[in-house]
């Protein structure tokens, strides 16, 4: 496995290895299909169209249904303008979407299609709306293409009214699970507060098997939901990457505050999600809540042995690995390598501040990375446990150290869209993945006299 | 029952709008017994209509280059192309002894803004000499995707620069995403590359040739099919050398031209190589099914009918029963439990086809066929190849043109023999998906997800083989779906022993309990009135 890469780490400053990132439309159409009724629409090559839709569905196991502009090599030549008119009209006769969200491509950005002017220019049914987000696959990350249409949806929509305000909260979970967007949404209603999740994919791409299919399942937020975000009192936006785009897009358009948070992932993360809930509405937190908290606290004390001290790899998608980061630490892990293949300066320098505060000197965090360099850095140094998505299961697998499964995408073993790892119960089933792979790696390795009943 | 599928089709065009009903009408048949009509395919997809359909940069490094194992395949663009298409297609390969496989990597430019404002090139020629260092291929690839010909970035004229300094081939493919219709597009790309730069370069001294030496086009080893076509090919006694291109050495296929026979397992991918190495080197090509156990057997009496030798026919026999004695009673045992049920096929440019007679085999039958990306020639047959009209898309793809290699050519029998034989066995012929399906079943090109939806809910099939894209809108509606791109994660499903595991992994998908529990208890018996008001009451308070 792997046997290519050598030990030896050599600079490289063209080829990339084994991406620890993808390109931005996939990270759009995610965030479109988190809006009630939408079709995401891809305006450039059918393959880019076919790619995110088999990417997204291998990790959901949903249906995932964009359309295309197909683009030839005429369009290549005239411009996308004909394909995407002609695209939409289609579209809206066929599928009867609500909203249609458009994602551009390296193609049509390099082509320079001018959306602002093409959709302005088609004739959208009445009471039908399209927004669109520029998506340049040679900028950023996915987690910038989803950033992009989170914010595009404030762009083309949000307003405030002159009669004040909806008493809502608006809140951005992130490039994360519909499993976490439904666990932030069950902590709001707890606490008691209103508010506009956006975008929402719970119940879109974990919805039930009922004999029937719906194109466009109950879920999501609704066209009406996003017009009416200018109204709402606050922003909470979890994740920079993913979240802060939208959170001062929205300040700056309707002026509402921007809070720009972590994704709650562990105890520490999701301490500060609540405080700043309790702060921002003046609430008491509720007695259910601070059980939940208590029970992860007793479990933390109980197992602390299956993991602390253990040297740990996370890599992944830059709010996630961060959040992530935050909670190793306070599970007395030490996370040796820590890599996003999303680039951002601001990564490094808050993975750094975890690290350094926690008395952390060795180790090395890196944005833009790839996961060859992650895996030489191992080759040279071990570390006990891996955390991150799929594509890690090659390292592990050269390197026998266990993996575990966490972010964006896992392709080869369910239950994140189901089972939350926000939250404190979320933070719950982390530390129960944790301690089950170091577990059943010794369990299975072991000499058998040291196997053993009771752990 | 005829009828009624004319009405099926009728009735689900009559809700498109007035244009996409005219495009789709021609795409759609029902095959009667007068012959077969037309049918139109390899066009344009119009836009906004939710296709399954790729692009040409699919095919052609996805689908063709990308299962060569022992090369460094770089894709040169944005980074999703390259991501996308890592280790996803279950194209299966192993390093042979000494040897390396690189099917677990993924290489990428990963070119940014300053790039496509400043050109990639130098990025592209930077990144070759890290593959040559680090990883020292025995050859490496160049895929461009779409923004690459947009900004003119000369591949080739790298490509040849790097293969002279470090004296390795390097190959470029200029598939941009853009380019045909479909992925089909690619596989041309790919074949013409292959053929101009690949084949022939490596010759096989005649004292070291083997008997009965034979390749494999268009088979790509998923799930493993060729490891499992190979174990009966080998235990026959042919040698492969070259299997185009699933778990291939960039150095078996420079050997092709020293066997003696072509077998096509994948027309729409690979015939276009088949020909031209035909033309080129003299050895003919063979249409075979690997997939189904009829299927099998006949391509493998086939090819033992082509060498003529009576002992190769004998020993085919004699493995063609063995193999059968050993799968027979637990294909028996499924298709007990799959008989009597309809399918539906939609997939790629051979599989529709190939599966039915599998299908058949465990009492299944077809009723809806239909391929992704074929051509008019796989749906039709070759005879048609003269009159298919080429449109604006498929006239930008290079048509290549082969000579005779006056060196290397090599007649494998006398003309005269060949064209007896033609009339006996499927030598450079194939005569279409529609010539093997039955009466008043429906052919479909390119379905799209509307379709899919209403197909499904006429026609109520117990099996939907497709891809990842409908398979969960299918199984949503309470229909089984396998994915027949990947086999789910499954197979091998070609040859003897991977009929059984088709037919196994059929079975369970049709007869899983689940499927069962899709309508809850509470909507399907009464509830007690009584028991209602005795505890419901209190509950709602």
């Amino acid at each position: 496995m792997l046997n290519n890469t050598p030990k030896e780490i050599s600079e490289r400053s063209a080829l990339v290895v084994n991406p620890a990132k993808t390109c931005q439309p996939i990270g759009a159409m995610y965030a479109a299909l988190g809006i009630h009724g939408c079709l995401p629409h891809s305006h450039g090559s059918q393959g880019c169209c076919s790619f995110h839709r088999m990417h997204l569905t291998r990790h959901f196991r949903e249906p995932i249904v964009a359309s295309t502009s197909s683009f030839t090599e005429g369009a290549c030549v005239f411009g996308g303008k004909t394909n995407l008119k002609k695209g939409l009209e289609t579209v809206f006769e066929i599928y009867n979407p609500e909203i249609v969200a458009v994602n551009t491509t390296c193609l049509s950005e390099t082509i320079g299609d001018d959306l602002s002017e093409i959709i302005s220019s088609t004739n959208i049914p009445k009471g039908k709306t399209v927004i669109y987000a520029n998506t340049p696959s040679y900028v950023g990350s996915h987690i910038t293409g989803f950033s992009n249409m989170t914010k595009a949806m404030v762009t083309h929509l949000a307003s405030k009214d002159e009669n004040g305000g909806n008493n809502k909260l608006a809140i951005i979970p992130g490039f994360v699970e519909p499993s976490d967007m439904a666990e932030i949404k069950r902590i709001l209603k707890l606490i008691g507060i209103p508010f506009i999740m956006f975008p929402d994919t719970s119940g879109v791409l974990n919805s039930p098997n009922t004999g029937k299919y719906v194109m466009y399942p109950k879920g999501g937020v609704t066209v009406e939901e996003l017009k009416d975000l200018g109204n709402c009192f606050g922003t909470i936006a979890l994740g920079k990457f993913a979240s802060e785009a939208a959170a001062y897009e929205l300040e700056k358009k309707c002026e509402v505050e921007a809070h720009v948070l972590k994704v709650p992932i562990g105890i520490k993360a999701t301490d500060d999600f609540i405080m700043e809930l309790l702060q921002m509405t003046v609430k008491e937190v509720p007695k259910e809540l601070e059980e939940e908290r208590g029970q992860l606290v007793d479990l933390m004390v109980d197992i602390h042995n299956h993991y602390h001290g253990k040297k740990v790899a996370i890599f992944g998608d830059p709010d996630i690995v961060t959040s992530m980061t935050e909670f190793a630490v306070s599970l007395g892990m030490i996370p040796k390598y820590v890599l996003t293949g999303t680039p951002g300066s601001a990564f490094e320098k808050d993975v750094t501040d975890i690290l350094k505060s926690a008395g952390i000197e060795d180790f090395r965090v890196k944005a833009a990375g790839d996961l060859m360099e992650l895996h030489q850095w191992i080759k040279n140094d071990k570390v006990d446990l891996l955390i991150g998505n799929t594509y890690g299961k090659y390292i592990s697998r050269a390197e026998n150290i266990p993996l575990v499964r966490m972010g964006f995408p896992i392709l080869d073993r369910v239950g994140h869209s189901y089972f939350p790892v926000v939250g404190y119960k979320g933070a719950m089933r982390i530390i129960e993945k944790i301690s089950t792979a170091l577990l059943d790696k010794y369990d299975r390795e072991c000499p058998e006299e040291d196997f053993e009943l009771v752990m | 029952m005829k009828d009624d599928m004319n009405k099926i089709v009728d009735r689900i065009l009559f809700r498109y709008p007035a244009k996409v009903m005219k495009n789709r009408k021609e795409h759609i048949l029902v095959k009667e017994p007068e012959g077969p009509k037309e049918i139109s395919a390899n066009t344009r997809t119009l836009p906004g209509i939710i296709t399954n359909r790729g692009c040409a940069y699919a095919g052609c490094k996805g689908v063709v280059i990308g299962p060569i194992i022992d090369m460094v395949h770089i894709t040169h663009g944005p980074v999703g192309c390259s991501y996308y298409t890592w280790a996803a297609r279950r194209n299966k390969g192993k390093a042979r002894e000494g040897g390396k496989s690189f099917l677990e990597y993924a290489f990428t430019t990963d070119l940014q803004e300053s790039d496509i404002v400043f050109g990639g090139i130098k990025k592209l020629a930077q990144a070759i000499k890290e593959a040559v260092e680090i990883f020292h291929p025995k050859a490496i690839s160049i895929a461009a995707t779409c923004p690459v010909g947009l900004i003119g970035d000369d591949i080739h004229a790298v490509a040849k620069k790097a293969q002279e300094e470090y004296g390795i081939p390097v190959l470029a493919f200029s598939c941009e995403g853009y380019k045909g219709v479909s992925q089909s597009a690619g596989h041309h790309i790919a074949n013409n590359k292959l053929m101009k730069d690949v084949v022939g370069t490596e010759d096989i001294p005649e004292n070291q040739r083997k008997k009965y030496s034979v390749n494999i086009l268009g088979e790509y080893n998923i799930g493993g099919d060729e490891w499992e076509i190979k174990r009966v090919l080998n235990k026959i006694g042919y040698t492969v050398i070259a299997t185009l291109t699933g778990d291939a050495e960039y150095g078996d296929i420079a050997k092709a031209h020293n066997a003696d026979l072509n077998l096509v397992q994948c027309h729409r991918s690979i015939n276009y190589i088949a020909d031209m190495i035909e033309i080129k080197y003299g050895l003919p090509w063979m249409k075979v099914n690997f997939i189904g156990i009829e299927n099998f057997s006949n391509s493998l009496r086939n090819m033992a009918k082509y060498f003529g030798d009576a002992e190769l026919m004998e020993r085919t026999e004699r493995v063609i029963q063995e193999e059968i004695e050993d799968i027979k009673d637990e294909i028996n045992r499924y298709k007990e439990m799959c008989k009597g049920k309809t399918a539906v096929l939609f997939v790629g440019g051979s599989r529709a086809h190939h599966y039915q007679g599998l299908l058949k085999e465990i009492g299944m039958e077809t009723v809806m066929a239909g391929y992704e990306f074929g051509h008019r020639d796989d749906y039709e047959g070759r005879d048609i190849l003269p009159y298919i009209k080429l449109d604006a898309d498929t006239r930008n793809i290079e048509e290549l043109t082969v000579e005779k290699d006056e060196r290397k050519y090599r007649l494998r029998m006398s003309p005269e023999k060949l064209e007896e034989l033609k009339k006996e066995i499927p030598i450079n012929q194939y005569k279409g998906m529609i010539h093997d399906m039955k009466d008043n079943t429906i052919i479909i090109d390119d379905l799209n997800h509307f379709e899919t939806e209403m197909f499904i809910k006429a026609l109520k099939p117990a099996f939907f083989g497709s891809g990842i894209k409908d398979k969960y809108i299918v199984e949503k509606m309470g229909v089984y779906s396998k994915q027949m791109h990947s086999y789910d994660y499954s197979g091998p499903y070609a040859g003897f022993r991977g009929a059984v595991n088709f037919a196994r992994d059929t079975a369970a998908g049709i007869h899983t309990p689940a499927w069962s529990y899709i309508v809850p208890p509470w909507k399907k018996e009464p509830i007690l009135k009584g028991k209602i008001e005795k505890e419901g009451v209190e509950e709602a308070c």
